[in-house]
């Protein structure tokens, strides 16, 4: 008997889609359809065995190898750093990590800048690379009304279309990284499962330049 | 002494059998002590998975570090001698930071070095050891085998800044080939190289079938010596019983400080990270002002520790239950029978409520039954 295939989904509309594009390269699970609470999913015919996750914890379900592969966004690999296999960008949930400020924001560079974030790894990384010194505050959400209350100068976070920044006053200020959906892998379980994943990776890179 | 291997964990039992394995091929064991001196490790942080070392004064006022590591210890004890190969094996606690917590973990380790005047039999013998290590622990084990010389040789070709470098090292080792496509399309690197870059990163799998890709997708690009090399102690595999466990695979990296040569990562199913860790390190010696070529490796058998997770269904096999109607003697002697063929047996007066056990026996003046109320 070949081994379940473990597949960590992101929890809403991405992994919705991300579901779609597996099911459509002939991994397919119907019951993951079916309008309940459950969260694990098993098609035996198929080898597969879908979970359900919060999209922050794909990566630690990955890394700790709970699931064999999963979908995460590429500002979740770039903030946690987990140890696995980067196999793919699905060219799906595209956004850009960003820096924004309020419209008159002059960045005088005698201050330390203040920065609120979600992300302090990347927000470190990106002023260490242009050598510009910062004070990072941690928030956990709603980090845009920041600086409009006086909390931070900017904000790094991800900007999709724009519009929340828009609504509240905020501009982008400078592009950090292009973030996109990324399939991952756990580096043992890729040893293990190789053919199963050659063989979703080359179905899906086939649908991705259709 | 009759060791019953029931009550052996898995890094038990594969501290025994590796330590036996790396006796008969010559290698002696290592003993060494717990602390050294902080600045030598702090001179050689770089090496170190993590540079929080455990650090105390002694009586003396001198700043010691618990050993973060065993391999620069082993160096340090070890001189340059024509012809001379020193061959140790160790089997150490080591002190890092966990990165699940933060905090400081003790690990053990089983490893060896060999470190002198080494050949291309010693590459073979080292990494035949570590297929071997892995075998004892689970015979499905696969050991990638990468070569450093080969990763350094085509990065400095690509001719991009030493930041750009060790991103594409990065995304090697993260198999991720849509970012090195587009790191070197951003850096003008030559197609020529980008492409053979991308071959090293998607190309993996049994060496028969992956040097001749490698081989051709590099040829003319870099030095074939690393290949060579590669393909000659693959050879040595051919025909024997570890053949099958070798992938060549060149997301195993080492820090182009320390490593030059064949580099390796081995893991077997059911933990989800590498288990086994080596490659060679002459680049570190010569930072010490060594002329000396030196390999080795560590299996990491803290992480062995998950394959127990499902071996014992139950807390003990036998719970007896006794009261005051059976002497002392009698239950020693009872306990001593129900023992005897290497099953756990506990004595109670009263059931247990949070033990799990196979059976429930009852002893009433000296006469030992199946307990009524077990269900």
């Amino acid at each position: 008997m070949r081994p379940m295939l473990n597949i960590a989904l992101p929890k809403g509309r991405l992994g919705e889609k991300v579901y779609a594009m597996f099911e459509e390269a002939g991994f397919g699970c119907p019951s993951i359809k079916e309008n309940n609470r459950k969260l694990i999913f098993e098609n035996e015919e198929n080898g597969v065995r879908y979970f359900w996750v919060k999209p922050s914890d794909v990566a630690i379900y990955v890394e700790r190898g709970a699931a064999d592969i999963g979908v995460a966004g590429k500002d979740i690999l770039l903030e946690y750093q987990p140890d696995v296999y980067e196999l793919m960008d699905l060219h799906i949930g595209k956004c850009r990590m960003a820096v924004a400020a309020k419209a008159d924001f002059r960045d005088d560079r005698r201050r330390t800048l203040r920065v609120a974030t979600k992300f302090t790894h990347i927000a470190r990384n990106y002023y260490a690379s242009i050598g510009r010194d910062i004070d990072i505050i941690h928030l956990n959400g709603s980090i845009e009304i920041a600086p409009i209350l006086g909390l931070s100068d900017v904000i790094v976070d991800i900007v999709e279309t724009g519009t929340t920044l828009k609504e509240n006053n905020l501009t982008v200020r400078e592009t950090i990284v292009p973030i996109s959906a990324r399939l991952i892998a756990n580096k043992a379980g890729f040893k293990f499962k190789t053919q199963q994943i050659e063989t979703l990776l080359s179905r899906m890179e086939a649908k991705t330049h259709d | 002494m009759n060791i019953n291997d029931r009550v052996l964990r898995q890094e038990e039992r594969a501290i025994f059998s590796l330590r036996s394995l790396y006796g008969r091929y010559g290698y002696a064991l290592y003993k060494m002590s717990k602390f050294e001196e902080y600045e030598f490790y702090i001179r050689n942080k770089d090496f170190l998975l993590s540079d929080a070392i455990i650090t105390f004064n002694d009586p003396g006022g001198k700043l010691l570090a618990l050993k973060p590591d065993v391999t620069l210890s082993i160096i340090r004890q070890t001189g340059d001698l024509p012809g001379r190969v020193h061959k140790v094996y160790y089997n150490e606690n080591v002190y890092r930071v966990s990165k699940g917590t933060g905090s400081y973990k003790e690990i053990m380790q089983v490893g060896l070095e060999c470190i002198g005047d080494i050949d291309r039999y010693h590459t073979c013998e080292v990494l035949m050891l570590a297929a071997e290590s892995l075998r004892t622990i689970a015979p499905e084990g696969v050991l990638d085998v990468s070569h450093q010389g080969v990763i350094t040789a085509l990065l400095e070709a690509s001719g991009v800044s030493a930041e750009a470098q060790q991103a594409l090292l990065t995304y090697m080792g993260e198999k991720n080939a849509h970012e090195a496509a587009r790191l070197c399309a951003e850096e003008g690197v030559a197609p020529a190289l980008a492409e053979a870059l991308n071959t090293l990163i998607t190309t993996y799998g049994a060496p028969q079938t992956v040097l001749p890709v490698l081989r051709k997708a590099l040829a003319g690009l870099v030095d074939d010596a690393p290949l060579n090399e590669l393909a000659q102690v693959m050879e040595a595999f051919a025909g024997t019983p570890l053949e099958g466990m070798l992938r060549l695979d060149f997301s195993v990296t080492g820090n182009r400080k320390y490593y030059n040569g064949l580099v390796f990562k081995g893991f077997v199913p059911g933990i989800p990270e590498s288990v086994l860790s080596g490659g060679r390190y002459d680049p570190l010696l010569r930072g010490m002002g060594r002329t000396a070529g030196a390999l080795g490796f560590a299996v990491y058998l803290d992480r062995l520790e998950m394959l127990d997770a499902t071996a014992e269904p139950y807390d003990v096999d036998t719970v007896l239950l006794y009261d005051d109607s059976t002497s002392p003697a009698a239950l020693c002697k009872a306990v001593q029978t129900l023992a005897a063929d290497g099953t756990t047996v506990v004595a109670r007066r009263h059931k247990p409520e949070k033990m799990t056990y196979r059976r429930l026996l009852t002893i009433r003046e000296g006469e030992v039954t199946a307990d009524e109320t077990d269900a």
